[in-house]
């Protein structure tokens, strides 16, 4: 590709606004920062997020399962950022895998604790514990630490005057925006600001999903749920898969598919397998805290105009797993654009949108691989069959676990789907599991 | 170990990297602190220290050497590994993934600079 000089570019004093105090909007004010610090550019940041996230839910929260993936832990220590004690409600070194038949644990590479759970505020309604923080108050901070200006304020409308962007609040309007971007999420009302601006920015598709929150106490969370994240591959129309997430005091139920409603989460925490996790006593309709988001499943179209760009989920995320670590690509995709190549529309097509279209594709090799676990969910022999193989190569620690690999990485967000996908093409892995299915059918 | 303490526990004078072995992944020191030996047929040579948010064996990264040097836990220390694979992907993807790495390694180097250097004016003021 060959390099062009942008028209619109960051220069000292050069004034950046970004919507959004979220992962997105965090790692993206941080980065640009950074990055501009290390070229020489002095930039002036305003991050306009109206919520505090040391709050409790459902003040400070920011709907999400919590789960900080092993790839984005790694990722983040090489940036620097290693994430505090105080942040992490649980380090995870293991998944364990519930159909109906069975279940089968899986442990994490040198079984080192890899995965993080946090809260994404302050906490689940009436918490009482408080020397952890949130993982987006904790974010924040560090954008701030860097030189980021927080105003905790909602923006009410956005407009562009003589070529730079003007941002609106209920008290104010601040001029002379050279870069905006846009970190809100799926859901607020802030993407409606931008449906009748740039006619060529549609929103991306979403779908709801079911998060609850139980409390449940630390001792009786490590006795039942150990240091493991619980994946449970169900037989419901509609649900792609549920998962139970340690944190600290509470366990977090999340359940992703389509259009997850109430009767689907009360016949989730009502079957077997699922209620079996839970200690004598726990009441599946009794939860501390719960909410019902709506979650990115298809990326926006074109996420960025003449000095606007849309990142996070208002943009395009990885389906299902990892969206923080997607907000981390995307953050710094769009803010190595910004600093070192330019804010033009054409700027961001050639140098952000290959991100999001990489994303994209990684994506439909995701909805193979779950159309895949759904026929695997309906069908009994085959969740023998991969209990069967998983189980196998958990006891001959050592040798080749293609089946846990590619349950672990699809299940964890620890790889990009293609590169699963692609492995479970490989002859062994075609072969053996061949083998399994028909042992499974023969044993009946 | 707390709940949300991330990485392993290695016990003092545990080996986490041992000189002359093959290895895939560097490591950040979480919490404590680990040294850095070189091993001799003469005995041991402390090469550094490393505590909390440093790396170390990180040129297994780069190079299909075997480890240089012996990494031990000096009293407890809590150590995240970082996979090759997974780094290289990223860096592909984000080549300023390494900038904190690089910055690292251009410290030790001045700092190695240094230390000849030093060591070049002592032998030159015994001889």
């Amino acid at each position: 590709m060959s390099r062009r000089k942008s028209s619109v570019s960051l220069e000292n004093g050069s004034r950046v606004a970004v919507i959004g105090g979220g992962p997105a909007g965090s790692f993206f004010s941080y980065f640009l920062l950074d990055l501009a610090q290390r070229v020489g550019i002095d930039l002036k940041l305003d991050i306009y997020e109206p919520r505090d996230f040391s709050l409790p839910a459902p003040q400070g929260c920011n709907m999400c399962a919590g789960v900080i993936s092993e790839t984005l832990i790694q990722n983040l220590a090489t940036e620097g950022i290693n994430l505090p004690a105080s942040v992490v409600q649980n380090a995870i070194n293991s998944y364990v895998l519930h159909t109906d038949l069975g279940s089968q644990r899986i442990d994490s590479a040198f079984h080192e604790k890899r995965i993080g759970t946090i809260f994404r505020g302050g906490g689940p309604r009436g918490i009482q514990e408080t020397r952890f923080q949130g993982f987006d108050d904790y974010l924040l901070s560090l954008a701030r630490n860097k030189g980021a200006n927080i105003i905790c304020l909602r923006v009410t409308g956005v407009e562009k005057v003589d070529g730079y962007v003007q941002v609106r609040t209920h008290s104010s309007t601040i001029e002379g925006y050279e870069l905006l971007v846009v970190a809100a999420g799926v859901n607020t009302a802030v993407l409606k600001l931008f449906e009748e601006g740039d006619p060529k920015y549609s929103p991306p598709d979403t779908t709801k999903t079911a998060i609850r929150e139980y409390f449940l106490g630390k001792e009786t969370i490590e006795k039942t749920f150990g240091d493991s994240l619980h994946v449970f591959l169900l037989d419901f129309p509609r649900l792609d898969f549920g998962m139970i997430v340690p944190k600290g005091d509470y366990v977090s139920v999340c359940l992703l598919g389509k259009d997850i409603d109430d009767s689907l989460l009360q016949a989730f925490l009502t079957a077997p397998a699922v209620k079996g996790c839970f200690p004598d006593g726990w009441h599946w309709d009794q939860p501390v805290c719960q909410c019902l988001p709506r979650i990115n499943v298809q990326a926006a179209l074109r996420p960025y105009a003449d000095r606007v760009v849309f990142i996070g989920d208002s943009g395009v995320t990885r389906l299902y797993k990892d969206g923080i670590g997607a907000a981390y690509r995307a953050a710094k995709a769009a803010a190595t654009c910004a600093v070192l190549e330019g804010v033009s529309s054409e700027d961001f097509r050639r140098y952000y949108a290959p991100f999001c279209r990489s994303v994209e594709v990684d994506n439909q090799f995701g909805k193979l691989i779950f159309f895949v676990t759904h026929l695997i969910q309906r069908m009994h022999f085959a969740h023998n069959a991969l209990l069967r193989r998983m189980g196998n190569e958990q006891r001959s620690s050592g040798k080749s676990q293609r089946v846990s690999s590619v349950i672990w990485d699809t299940f964890t967000g620890s790889a990009p789907y293609q590169d699963v996908f692609l492995r479970t093409l490989h002859p062994a892995f075609v072969g053996r599991f061949f083998w399994d299915l028909v042992g499974s059918l023969i044993a009946g | 170990m707390d709940s949300g303490e991330l990485g392993k526990i290695y016990h003092d004078a545990e080996i986490i990297i041992k000189q002359g072995e093959q290895g895939d992944y560097m490591y950040v020191v979480q919490e404590g602190l680990v040294e850095v030996v070189y091993e001799t047929d003469r005995g041991e040579v402390l090469l550094a220290l490393r505590g909390k948010g440093e790396f170390f064996g990180e040129m297994a990264i780069f190079e299909r050497e075997a480890r240089s040097a012996t990494v031990r836990a000096l009293g407890e220390a809590r150590v995240l590994t970082i996979d090759k694979k997974n780094f290289l992907r990223r860096v592909y993807e984000d080549p300023s993934l390494a900038f904190q790495l690089v910055q690292a390694m251009s410290a030790r180097i001045r700092e190695l600079s240094t230390e000849v250097s030093l060591l070049q004016i002592k032998r030159d003021v015994n001889t």
